[in-house]
């Protein structure tokens, strides 16, 4: 009992500190709200979004929130198929950025999203290899060589199906020696050089910076995949969702995207 | 009482959820496919030769931190239980960095004998070695603490080696604790996830075990996923019980 005690007198101070910072939010969006935003956008608006869009909506919630300031943009990333399950299961969301258009049609047929989703960008797979290339790998036909070491994403996640779309079109057998749960997994693997290539986003190439190289192959434009976004018809904050999708499909937020390595529709 | 009755209900519902989701029908077809017997096989051989492993290097490991004459013996013991609270996934990533083609160590196995284990089964028995063996020491060192030393001091009198004594006189005595810190390693070492799939990866046959397969069936077949949840449930539930009834008696 004694324990118990004293367990909770060391983390009354941390409770202390958590309500003061939870107060502070408070009063800041408190203060936001008061200074009158013209637009008459208010509140917190929750985005749901494919991991790969981290980087981007990142920056276009910065962004977003500075043209609107009575507006907290706040991000839940994670993969489409388990933020779709989330949705389905009643997560208070306002708006889903998918990865893959299968996830959106799941939320679209339990009748979550009313207004129909938009392709905001496009993703193509490219060849990922450790700096200096140990592998020598030059195209899709080097997976179908046992004497490399392949990292591919799982049949089951939108990377994977899209790159067995990839060797059907090509004719190549892949050879992997792991499929891996995620596409950030992957590159990974190949950012420790554990494996000679691997099949990514390019997008992924471009967020891993100097320690991954990036081939492009021509069967890429085989397999693109589409991101649809759309606000949710259970939006707590409708107003906001619709505003923060029509900001991700505007022309200002195409240069994030194309930076990032992804194609706008 | 309420607590209690509360703690036990927090525990068993999820359990319960996974019966009740059961897609029964078509639960025998489901449960004699390909996938779900390569996955179950692989498992059982990996988290036993996992414990194997952890017999051998965790035992003398024990026997180090209950008798040994160890200089900053709190430290190393605390090191030893280092992996039962680090994240799984973190241990994963330190192995790879160690032992990975490109790893610390790893990188001169590979270069030398052409040895890389990522990738591999035998990365899996590493990966669940590591994450389980810290149950194994600590059950051990308990046991040996308990054990009284006289009877050693005494068979050594009598003219025992060292070797003797401890087969025949500080094994029988510690037993219990063993058998209870090998099923634990076991048990432990069979759901072992994180580390498994940082380190080595998910092939179908060679890495993939089952934790794995439930995790990448839920992206696409829920009911799947279940199914191997199950196998997985009722394998841990009948060798708990079945080692408990037999050998555990007072000690789990």
């Amino acid at each position: 009992m004694r324990t118990v005690g004293r367990v909770l007198r060391c983390l009354a101070p941390a409770a202390v500190l958590i309500t003061m910072l939870a107060g502070c939010a408070a009063d800041d969006s408190g203060d936001s709200a008061g200074s009158g935003p013209e637009d008459g956008l208010v509140g917190t608006v929750n985005v749901f979004a494919a991991a790969s869009l981290t980087e981007t909506f990142t920056t276009l919630g910065e962004r977003f929130e500075q043209a609107h300031p009575g507006v907290d943009v706040v991000f839940n990333f994670g993969g489409s198929s388990a933020l779709a399950e989330q949705i389905r299961q009643g997560a208070p969301a306002d708006v889903f950025a998918s990865a893959a258009p299968r996830n959106m049609e799941q939320v679209q047929e339990s009748g979550d999203v009313t207004a129909g989703p938009v392709t905001f960008v496009r993703n193509r797979l490219e060849i990922a290899v450790p700096t200096g290339n140990p592998g020598s790998i030059s195209g899709l036909a080097d997976f179908g060589r046992p004497e490399h070491r392949i990292a591919l994403c799982a049949e089951q996640v939108p990377c994977g199906a899209a790159a067995d779309k990839v060797f059907t079109a090509a004719g190549v057998t892949p050879q992997p020696d792991t499929r891996e749960p995620d596409v950030k997994a992957v590159l990974t693997k190949v950012t420790l050089g554990e494996v000679d290539a691997a099949l990514v986003y390019r997008t992924d190439v471009r967020a891993a910076g100097d320690t991954v190289t990036g081939i492009e192959f021509p069967e890429s434009d085989g397999a693109i995949n589409d991101y649809p976004i759309a606000p949710l018809a259970a939006a707590p904050n409708p107003a906001a969702a619709a505003a923060f999708v029509d900001y991700v499909i505007s022309p200002q937020a195409r240069s994030v995207f194309t930076t990032a390595g992804f194609d706008t529709p | 009482m309420v607590p209690a009755l509360l703690g036990l209900v927090f525990l068993m519902v999820p359990l319960a959820g996974l019966l009740v989701r059961a897609p029964w029908r078509d639960l025998p077809d489901r449960l004699f496919s390909a996938e779900v017997g390569q996955a179950l096989r692989l498992s059982l051989v990996c988290a036993s030769l996992a414990t194997v492993l952890c017999l051998v290097l965790g035992v003398p490991l024990a026997w180090l931190l209950a008798r040994g004459d160890l200089p900053g013996r709190g430290l190393v013991r605390a090191l030893v239980t280092v992996p039962l609270v680090l994240p799984p996934v973190v241990g994963g990533v330190a192995l790879l960095l160690v032992l990975g083609r490109r790893g610390l160590v790893g990188q001169y196995l590979y270069d030398w004998f052409g040895v890389a284990l990522p990738f591999t089964t035998a990365g899996v028995v590493v990966a669940e070695a590591f994450v389980a063996m810290p149950f194994l020491v600590i059950s051990v060192e308990g046991a040996l603490r308990g054990a009284d030393p006289r009877y050693e001091e005494a068979a050594a009198t009598l003219g025992a080696s060292r070797w003797l004594t401890f087969r025949r006189v500080t094994l029988p005595s510690i037993l219990p604790g063993v058998v209870a810190g090998t099923v634990l390693c076991w048990a432990r070492a069979l759901g072992e996830f994180g580390a498994t799939i940082t380190f080595a990866g998910n092939f179908p046959g060679r890495t993939t075990t089952m934790p794995l397969a439930v995790y990448l069936a839920l992206e696409t077949d829920p009911a799947a996923a279940i199914v191997l949840s199950l196998v997985l449930l009722l394998v841990s539930v009948v060798v708990l019980a079945a080692l408990r009834e037999r050998w555990l008696r007072g000690v789990l």
